[in-house]
């Protein structure tokens, strides 16, 4: 087996697990409260119009804002419950509508045969209108499941470890193998989860008088293996599972993916037990560690500032830095320090475009500006710095599109936009040869890594020193090596870790 | 003995009167023909019997007892029901559906199997052979014989039939018609049939009510309707099946020529 299918591989029994056991959760919550009430509105008109009309509003919200949403109403709780809790949600719809629509869909004569034979409402309910509409019921939950194992992937966003994590850590660091293994193997769930539903439902339409006795054997066999082998990996997946001194975060793209990997790293050749929970979202990754769902991760100096804090103004890089390490400490965490580097925005453009318009500061654009297309990734644009760019400079784009990071170097590079809002620290730069408009202005706020802990893990003993090489330990230039090495070179995370290390150690030794 | 006392139905307070005034008395083993147009409130009248509906004003009668003073669950157990669509319920096999009345009343298991054989028997089909189907498998005449197995079941003496030969062809429904006079009469049964077929009404029933927008209009045995008819309509109502019978008789005696 080649060394990078093995590299991932190794991540499946903890993915697989977390997807599974998500998935049935879900679907488990979703159908115990979803059948009761297709059948409250099925009884009763006045139920069934609002409530139809509630379920298929909440199908209507994008998933992932479901997922946000989740988190903030749990105040900042990540992980399995939020995930759990909007997945439910997610796939009520089609198991109440399909509920209804078979209750409804039993022919009236039947009903009245029921009743006319003396059953009560009760029987009527469980012996002949269930049983009647359970086909379109199944139906339903295998829409809903097929759908559940697909969305459970964009939980690793909220922190619930899933098929997700493959996934996303792929299209950050431009893994191909990686999003291929995840998007197989939810694929492959999903598949099985609806050929086991799908087999329980025939058993239950079936019997030897209506089918072949192989037939029915067959079906029985198959199930059972099928459900077997779910219920064997699962719990093999759960056998040496000792509880983590500590569960490292980090945002969704590679700089935060190498950083998670040193960190753990680091705190695993101190003797730590660690866990990582890498592909959260920006605030979601703040607020965790804020009420310790998070031990340990790595946030920029300027993403405080102008996010956290509300902050407006550029006293510049040291005053940002001192003060915004001071709220970090206000709001019951503990700045460990910085990391040394900083990975700031700035305007980039391909060489040959920019001697060509003879760009060299920000100034330099704001007369061409209304023909240029620039591209930034998904935040940018919505932060306060761009506004002020935008009015320092009284400067606008003729269009501003949003990409993803990974995508955004590909698009300034192809041509397909003038200059992208880059990352100081990238190794993209570099490698596609783009120039880096300056800002004499001082509009894009500085951006120094600052290492946030939890409380917990600020005063378990041995933790602060083994951090303490870390601080101020990786320069802007090996950290654009990092970066380059996942996302010019194709390696992997755990290559650019070690560049990463053997530089601390290096500067150690000496 | 079955009594209905001015029982009257109107749905909603204000609407017209789908049953108007309707008084029956029935004897024991007597099969009672409904007749009438649909919309007359025939089957109104059927279902109140058994509280499918209930009456807006009036009595009925049945096991010496109001039938308001009944649970309307036992009340329904104890009556037969063969119903207009059939109804069988699909997701049984035809024994289950013959046994549906047993098994809610909790009979033991063996005993209501035991019946169900007994009845499929009764009614003409091998219980070996159809026990086990599905009713989609059966023909139409078939169905409608386990739909009278059913009613059948549970031993009721009231059988109550919302016109249980409509839908079959004119052989199988001759054919069931005589079976079933003959397990009437083997067991005594009172029955109830709703119909808007004169000719089945004036071969099968002992009596015949002809109803018309709600109201009884005539209430009497085959004979004396044929001989008197009291009011226009009954007249018309037996017109139809008379002079058919008259042509028939005519074509049977020019053929002998």
């Amino acid at each position: 087996m080649s060394g990078a299918l093995y590299e991932q591989l190794i991540l499946m029994p903890d993915y697989f697990r977390g997807h599974l056991l998500l998935t049935i959760a879900a679907m488990s919550g979703s159908i115990a409260i979803s059948i009761p009430l297709g059948i409250w509105a099925a009884q009763s008109p006045r139920v069934k119009q609002p409530l139809l009309a509630v379920v298929s509003i909440v199908q209507t919200f994008p998933s992932l804002a479901i997922l946000a949403l989740m988190v903030a109403l749990l105040g900042g709780k990540i992980g399995f419950l939020p995930a759990f809790l909007a997945l439910t949600m997610y796939s009520m719809l089609p198991i109440v509508r399909n509920t209804v629509t078979g209750l409804e869909s039993i022919p009236p004569d039947i009903v009245e045969a029921a009743r006319g034979i003396g059953m009560t409402s009760r029987q009527i309910l469980l012996k002949v209108r269930l049983p009647l509409a359970l086909p379109i019921i199944i139906a339903g939950i295998r829409t809903a499941m097929v759908w559940t194992v697909g969305l459970a992937t964009l939980s690793t966003l909220v922190g619930a470890t899933s098929f997700g994590n493959y996934i996303f850590t792929g299209i950050q660091t431009r893994n191909l193998l990686a999003i291929t293994v995840g998007s197989l193997a939810s694929a492959l769930m999903a598949v099985t989860l609806d050929a086991i539903i799908g087999g329980i439902q025939w058993l239950a339409e079936n019997d030897e008088t209506t089918a072949t006795k192989q037939k029915v054997k067959l079906t029985k066999r198959l199930l059972s293996g099928a459900t077997l082998a779910l219920v064997a990996i699962t719990v093999v997946t759960f056998l040496p599972k000792p509880k983590p001194d500590f569960i490292i975060g980090s945002k969704a793209f590679t700089e935060q993916y190498i950083l998670a990997g040193l960190l753990a790293e680091t705190l695993t050749q101190a003797g730590f037990r660690v866990e990582k929970r890498t592909g959260l979202g920006s605030d979601i990754a703040f607020d965790a560690t804020r009420t310790g769902n998070i031990d340990l991760y790595m946030e920029y100096s300027g993403t405080l500032w102008a996010n956290h804090m509300d902050k407006e103004g550029n006293p510049g890089r040291e005053a940002i830095r001192e003060q915004t390490m001071a709220y970090v400490d206000e709001q019951g965490m503990v700045s460990v320090g910085p990391s040394g580097f900083q990975n700031l925005y700035a305007f980039a453009m391909r060489r040959d475009r920019a001697e060509e318009l003879g760009i060299k500061t920000i100034e330099d654009l704001v007369p061409v500006a209304s023909q240029l297309v620039c591209g930034g990734d998904l935040e940018f644009f919505g932060r306060p710095e761009w506004i002020r760019v935008r009015d320092l400079y009284s400067l606008d784009f003729d269009k501003k599109l949003t990409f993803d990071a990974a995508l955004m170097y590909n698009a300034v590079n192809d041509r397909q936009v003038d200059l992208i809002t880059a990352y100081s620290t990238d190794g993209r730069v570099a490698a596609y040869d783009l120039v880096i408009i300056e800002d004499p202005r001082n509009a894009l706020l500085p951006y120094d890594g600052l290492y946030l802990a939890s409380q917990k893990a600020a005063n378990t003993p041995g933790f602060l020193e083994a951090m303490a090489p870390l601080v101020n330990g990786i320069p802007d230039e090996v950290m654009r090596e990092a970066n380059k090495v996942v996302d010019v070179d194709g390696r992997s995370i755990s290559e650019a870790v070690d560049v990463l290390l053997e530089h601390i150690a290096g500067e150690n030794a000496d | 003995m079955i009594t209905l006392e001015n029982v009257c139905k109107s749905y909603g307070a204000d609407g017209p009167l789908a049953v108007d005034d309707v008084s029956l008395t029935i004897n024991e083993g007597e099969i009672i023909g409904l007749i009438g147009e649909s919309g007359c409130g025939k089957t109104t009248t059927l279902k109140m019997i058994n509280r499918l509906e209930e009456p807006t004003s009036g009595s009925i009668i049945v096991n010496g007892k109001d039938v308001r003073e009944q649970d309307p669950v036992e009340l329904r157990r104890g009556i037969g029901y063969v119903f207009q669509g059939i109804g069988l319920f699909p997701h049984y096999s035809i024994g289950r559906n013959v046994s549906a009345v047993p098994e809610l009343l909790g009979w033991p298991a063996e005993e209501a199997r035991e019946r169900a054989e007994e009845v499929l028997t009764l009614v003409g089909l091998a219980p070996d052979e159809y026990r086990d189907r599905r009713p989609t498998e059966l023909s139409g005449g078939q169905q409608q014989r386990v739909g009278v197995a059913r009613a059948l079941a549970a031993r009721p003496e009231l059988l109550l039939m919302d016109e249980p030969f409509g839908a079959l062809d004119p052989i199988t429904r001759g054919e069931l018609q005589d079976e079933f006079l003959r397990i009437q009469r083997s067991l005594n049964l009172t029955v109830i049939m709703v119909t808007h077929d004169m000719t089945e009404a004036l071969l099968m029933a002992d009596r015949i009510a002809v109803m018309k927008s709600g109201r009884i209009l005539q209430f009497g045995t085959p004979k004396e309707l044929l001989r008197s008819p009291a009011h226009e309509f009954v007249q018309q109502m037996i017109q139809l099946p008379k002079k058919r019978a008259d042509s028939l008789e005519k074509l049977m005696g020019d053929a002998e020529v």
